[in-house]
């Protein structure tokens, strides 16, 4: 039989590694700038730890758009949720939070993480059957269905819970810092960024080695074939859907206890920061969202350190600049 | 010989656009169907209608006696349909072998059937854990039609597979579907190239508006030059 093509070598594709360089040589220029190493360690590892949590917020809303081209402008409301149903737990064991033990501290710590993702992840599967399909393929509906359930959201933590800001200690062993030198590393970053690692190690190998991550890649690529296929994405896209609410849940009870308070409208004063960072990582790519978290966390904490009053424009800079050098983020994986 | 695949009075619209006005057609099982039609006859529309890609306005389509045009495309598909589309549409973020393991949707993948798949298609044998976007067109075209017999499948709709490939390509594409002919798949292929359609086809539909205008045995029009040109026009000789 006739081979059909000349078997030429491949062309080594090109590895982009710019993107994945940035956030180091960010961290580089930045050390003589900042000129104190002790103060640019901190700042460094704040960077990172707030990056991380930020990405486990991002992580399922950039996948929800690549796979299904849904606006979700209600991300938020996940946020906001998984924070408060972990105050449910937290604040009735306080006794267990305020223990001198790690592992009572973890004890209480870890239902309370299970339980906001459970509730965000089950908030997900209602937000996607009741406000999502009606309005797929109508990004202006989606916007506003969106939008309308991030409101409803809010107030209605505002009516369960009340309007004041809750207190949230951090447990007592994930208080103070690691001392090495002149450096202090806070415990509970380091835990922070141990955890955000686990998340983007665990979602890349599901991406990668398993058949589901398989069609959640293809999904974001071309839906339309992998239905030809013989897959009924809108299952895929609705498990997606309620493990990037759970994630985004998850991501809550952290910032709620790296700032010690939950609010009804944290989730909606982050919203704009993580569409910030799935624009700039690439809509659909969770290497790119990754990137991008950290590039934000290192320009909010190095420009907030360097030049305060920069710090509130910091991220609009920083997703300009990267949209003039790749108009369609540091890794484009859709073609919309 | 019984038909497989039947569209009755079937209208498709895209938007405000009437782009099927009642195709009528039967296709037979275990041959190989030619749809030809100049550029915005409808080919592709028809084809992507019968996957449930487009939705049909009206009309039926049934496949082996079971109505499938309110079906979703992932039923149409697990009832045994391989599609091809004109654009190939692999996974280029993909490898190869992660293209062919997504498509065999029922286990993993049955090494005799990739043997047999290796044989006409040996660039992906090479390439196996490539990404799929490094690719020249003609391997990706190979992988898109891998894809479709990965497993076996009843019928495959297989949209212009030999636009813009080079002839010795195209010769060798014309091979493969021989042979998948004789190992018992009914196909109903579009194809703008009549060279390629008179050595593949054994019988022969033209379309033009959207409707089927012609349909009769292949060799009948192979062999009727005049017919050709009344059918086929321009377009025929564009893509002689």
């Amino acid at each position: 039989m006739t081979e059909l093509v000349a078997l030429d070598p491949l062309p080594k594709p090109k590895r982009d590694i710019l993107p994945l360089l940035l956030p180091l040589i960010l961290a580089v220029v930045m050390l003589p700038l900042i000129g104190s190493p002790s103060s640019w360690m901190t700042l460094t590892v704040a960077s990172l730890a707030m990056g991380m949590m930020i990405f486990i917020m991002a992580s399922g809303l950039t996948l929800v758009f690549g796979l299904m081209d849904v606006l979700n402008f209600g991300h938020g409301a996940f946020i906001s949720v998984g924070a408060y149903v972990a105050t449910l737990v937290l604040l009735p064991l306080a006794t267990w939070v305020q223990a001198d033990s790690l592992l009572t501290n973890l004890a209480v710590l870890a239902p309370a993480a299970i339980l906001a993702m459970g509730v965000s992840g089950a908030l997900g599967l209602i937000v996607e059957r009741v406000l999502i399909l009606p309005v797929y393929g109508q990004h202006l509906k989606q916007i506003l269905m969106t939008t309308g359930g991030l409101i409803v959201a809010e107030q209605a933590l505002y009516a369960l819970w009340g309007p004041q800001i809750i207190p949230l200690p951090l447990p007592t062993s994930l208080r103070g810092s690691f001392i090495f030198g002149d450096i202090a590393i806070a415990k509970y970053r380091l835990l922070a960024m141990l955890v955000g690692l686990a998340v983007f190690l665990a979602i890349q190998i599901t991406l990668n080695r398993s058949k589901i991550g398989l069609l959640i890649r293809a999904g974001v690529e071309n839906r339309e074939m992998v239905e030809a296929l013989g897959y009924r994405i809108r299952r895929l896209f609705l498990g997606v859907f309620m493990v990037g609410s759970a994630l985004a849940g998850l991501g809550g009870t952290m910032w709620a206890l790296y700032r010690e308070q939950v609010h009804a409208s944290m989730g909606n004063e982050l919203t704009v920061m993580i569409f910030i960072v799935i624009i700039i990582g690439g809509l659909g790519s969770i290497g790119g969202c990754f990137i991008g978290a950290l590039l934000v966390a290192m320009v909010a904490n190095y420009g907030g350190f360097l030049v305060p009053k920069l710090a509130l424009v910091s991220n609009i800079l920083l997703m300009v600049v990267i949209l003039m050098w790749r108009p369609r983020g540091l890794y484009a994986v859709t073609n919309r | 010989m019984t038909d497989l695949l039947t569209l009755t009075n079937v209208h498709t619209h895209i938007g405000r656009y009437h782009i099927l006005h009642g195709v009528d057609f039967a296709i037979p099982e275990h041959q190989t169907t030619m749809l030809l039609g100049r550029n915005g006859a409808g080919k592709t529309t028809t084809l992507r209608t019968i996957m449930g890609l487009w939705a049909a306005s009206s009309g039926q389509i049934t496949l082996a006696g079971q109505r499938i045009e309110a079906m979703a495309t992932p039923d149409i598909a697990r009832l045994g349909i391989g599609y091809v589309p004109e654009s190939m549409a692999v996974f280029s973020d993909l490898t190869v072998k992660e293209n062919l393991v997504l498509a065999a949707r029922d286990g993993p993948l049955d090494d005799n059937r990739l043997e047999w798949i290796f044989g006409f298609f040996p660039a992906l044998k090479r390439f196996w854990l490539s990404r799929a976007g490094g690719l020249s067109g003609g391997q990706k075209q190979m992988l898109s039609i891998a894809r479709a017999i990965v497993e076996p499948r009843k019928l495959l709709l297989i949209d212009e597979p030999t636009k813009g490939l080079a002839p010795a390509i195209i010769g060798a594409l014309i091979e493969c579907f021989a042979e998948i002919k004789r190992s018992g798949v009914t196909i109903l292929l579009v194809e703008q190239n009549f060279h390629v359609a008179q050595r593949i086809g054994d019988a022969v539909l033209v379309m033009d508006n959207g409707r089927i205008v012609h349909r009769g045995a292949m060799a009948a029009l192979a062999e009727d030059t005049l017919l050709q040109e009344r059918l086929l026009g321009l377009s025929l000789e564009a893509h002689q």
